[in-house]
């Protein structure tokens, strides 16, 4: 293997959805790459494709009405989308683990918390079943869970929110992946809770070396956890870059919008909020030009007609925008 | 404990006075629905809201913020305790006064896609306070949710439309419309943007204290994000599980913390700043929250708190005033003399 190559390189990838409504164009165009041990976190709000992209990449798409339209997910060479189900399906969870923003529907609530991390193990590592349940102890200890030996027969419904989320790391967790791609692991859990799984899943990767993607909607989680961001808007990366210099020194009117809207940046916690007016577009005909235009105080004729592409505009930094020199942050 | 809340030297004028507000829901078990315990939602509650400040309650799920919020103005009916407003306790009038005294407090909630009748148009929405209280005839009816709707920064036109063809932050603000219909004093706020997405938060936060300032509003604004509370609130209320564990001023709250709770809920706070996370130490709070069905003797907190001593697994602390408007329930914290 070349000493250049990423442990994930997603090029073009586009995800469609077949509505009654029109065809919805979740995730355009996107393409980013990811090394070993690397964390990236992906920001945006709802509907803006950050979650399709992940499950598009895990091929957890319904098809139909769902269809990856085009581009390649490239892992260790090999690229994703273009495996069998049978290949796929030995991908998923060994190499490539997800963790969902719900772990009371993401958890089977039949089965106990224990047997659904064995199951992974019996099935991707071949374990036995009594040396699956000692590694499955080791693991839910591991994730802090007290009592793990005990709890381990327990059902998640006898789990608080946080300790389920605890048990889906850990079923993440259980087959040594390379990738853990976390999709708002922490938004449904309470912010003392939150501190706790995001320094729990900051303390695993230290020690397992695992490359994670972080997806969130909460800015302040990315600025404690990732060293790079993807942030989203109508399916697209409008901008990308270093943790420091995106949040130093935004170049997108999106990012800087988002950012200016949050509460307690710089101390100025008695003036007005900055508002982005308008609201998210509908991702059903989009109309051509950038996707944020609409909302957007730097709108020229151009911004309409041409969608801009991502550019340089820094070390390692790349922002779409037609009138990225003039952004000015707020 | 239930000692009133005076913050002291406040010259302002109390606009709702809460006092040992209590709210507990049974447990009933077995074919005969026997009691077997109570769910101790709110546990002895006890703050002023001043005229014109918005006061913020903040907590964790579960800690009881909403359920004060609804037990105030009696959606809840009070287990114990009494709320004063406007010279009247709540808690001791008929359906019928109260029904008249919910024309000066409204509420707006949480998920706007729940507290809209879907098959309401605007117009019917925004305008039914006002006939239910036979404020108006059809015409002027019309003529008060055009300019309530503009008030909100809606298009009047949109009066004949339905909530389903309006986003989370238009519902919002067709739900902020109606509670202004009656021209309320105080306004319940419980969550009123945990349901919308980042830059529409900001949309509503500012339109929220805009109203305040044009019509003199008074909020009391539940929530759990803690940084739009210091953004919104003038003091700052904290809750763990039914009880205020400490009260003060917004900035105050935020630079001194005292109650051990307040520190580690500030210090889990994610700071959208990468410098600063960099270098940031957290106070990691241990486990769960404990079980408002089976609160823990003596201080609720000693089975998370990093500085829990003996005494606090024993009594329960008072909730005192340590300062002038600095309220807190910790062994550990005393007034300085």
């Amino acid at each position: 293997m070349a000493g250049t190559q990423h442990l994930l390189e997603v090029r073009n990838l586009t995800t469609r959805f077949h509505t009654e409504d029109g065809v919805v164009h979740a995730v355009n165009d996107v393409s980013y790459t990811l090394d070993e041990g690397d964390t990236l976190g992906v920001v945006g709000e709802s509907g803006c494709g950050k979650s399709v992209h992940a499950l598009s990449i895990m091929r957890l798409i319904q098809i139909p009405p769902g269809e990856i339209a085009g581009g390649e997910v490239i892992f260790r060479g090999q690229d994703l989308l273009k495996l069998s189900d049978d290949e796929m399906r030995k991908v998923r969870g060994a190499e490539i683990a997800m963790i969902f923003q719900d772990p009371m529907t993401s958890l089977n609530p039949v089965k106990t918390v224990g047997f659904q991390i064995m199951e992974a193990l019996i099935l991707h590592k071949g374990m036995d079943k009594a040396s699956a349940r000692e590694r499955t102890v080791e693991l839910l200890t591991l994730v802090g869970i007290p009592e793990a030996a005990q709890r381990v027969d327990d059902y998640p419904h006898q789990f608080s929110g946080g300790m389920r989320q605890r048990a889906m790391i850990a079923m993440g967790l259980s087959c040594d992946p390379s990738i853990l791609i976390a999709d708002e692991p922490t938004t449904a859990l309470d912010v003392t809770i939150q501190a706790q799984i995001v320094e729990l899943v900051k303390r695993l990767q230290h020690k397992f070396g695992m490359a994670v993607i972080w997806i969130t909607h909460d800015l302040g989680v990315i600025a404690g956890m990732a060293r790079r961001v993807n942030v989203m808007y109508a399916g697209r990366i409008i901008e990308s870059g270093p943790v420091k210099e995106i949040y130093a020194n935004p170049h997108h009117p999106y990012t800087v919008g988002l950012l200016g809207s949050l509460p307690g940046r710089s101390g100025r916690t008695s003036s007005r909020l900055f508002s982005i007016p308008g609201e998210p577009p509908d991702l059903v005909g989009l109309p051509p030009g950038c996707a944020f235009a609409p909302r957007c105080h730097y709108q020229t004729p151009r911004c309409l007609k041409e969608t801009p592409p991502l550019e340089e505009v820094g070390p390692g930094h790349i922002a779409a925008c037609w009138e990225k020199d003039k952004v000015r942050r707020v | 404990m239930a000692e009133a809340v005076k913050t002291s030297d406040a010259p302002q004028e109390v606009l709702l006075h809460v006092e040992g507000l209590k709210k507990y829901f049974p447990i009933r078990r077995g074919v005969f629905q026997r009691h077997v315990g109570d769910v101790k939602a709110v546990d002895d509650v006890s703050f002023d809201v001043y005229r014109g400040e918005t006061l913020g309650l903040v907590g964790e799920s579960g800690c009881g913020k909403t359920t004060t919020g609804r037990t105030i103005i009696r959606i809840y009916e009070p287990t114990a305790g009494h709320v004063i407003f406007k010279d009247q306790d709540l808690a001791a009038l008929r359906a019928n006064e109260m029904r008249e005294m919910r024309r000066s407090m409204q509420m707006i909630f949480q998920d706007p896609y729940a507290s809209l009748n879907p098959r309401m148009s605007v117009l019917k929405i925004v305008g039914e306070p006002l006939e239910v209280f036979h404020l108006a005839n059809k015409e002027e009816r019309r003529e008060r949710v055009a300019h309530l709707l503009q008030l909100v920064g809606l298009n009047p036109d949109f009066m004949v439309r339905y909530p389903h063809e309006f986003s989370g932050g238009q519902r919002q603000r067709i739900g902020l419309a109606r509670s202004l219909a009656l021209n309320p004093d105080l306004i319940i706020c419980d969550e009123p943007i945990s349901a919308l997405d980042v830059s529409i938060q900001a949309q509503v936060v500012n339109l929220l204290e805009d109203l305040q300032q044009e019509l003199g509003l008074t909020y009391i604004f539940i929530a759990h994000d803690l940084s739009m509370v210091r953004h919104i609130s003038d003091r700052v209320a904290v809750m763990y599980l039914g009880k205020i564990v400490e009260l003060t001023d917004r900035d105050t709250l935020y630079a001194k913390p005292l109650h051990p709770y307040t520190q580690a809920l500030l210090s889990a706070i994610p700071v959208p700043d990468p410098v600063i996370e960099e270098t940031r130490q957290r106070i990691l709070l241990e486990g769960d929250l404990p079980s408002p069905a089976n609160p823990p003797k003596g201080c609720n907190f000693s089975t998370r708190c990093p500085q829990v001593q003996d005494i606090c697994e024993q009594e329960e602390p008072p909730f005192i005033e340590v300062e002038p408007g600095h309220l807190c329930a910790c062994h550990f914290v005393k007034p300085a003399t």
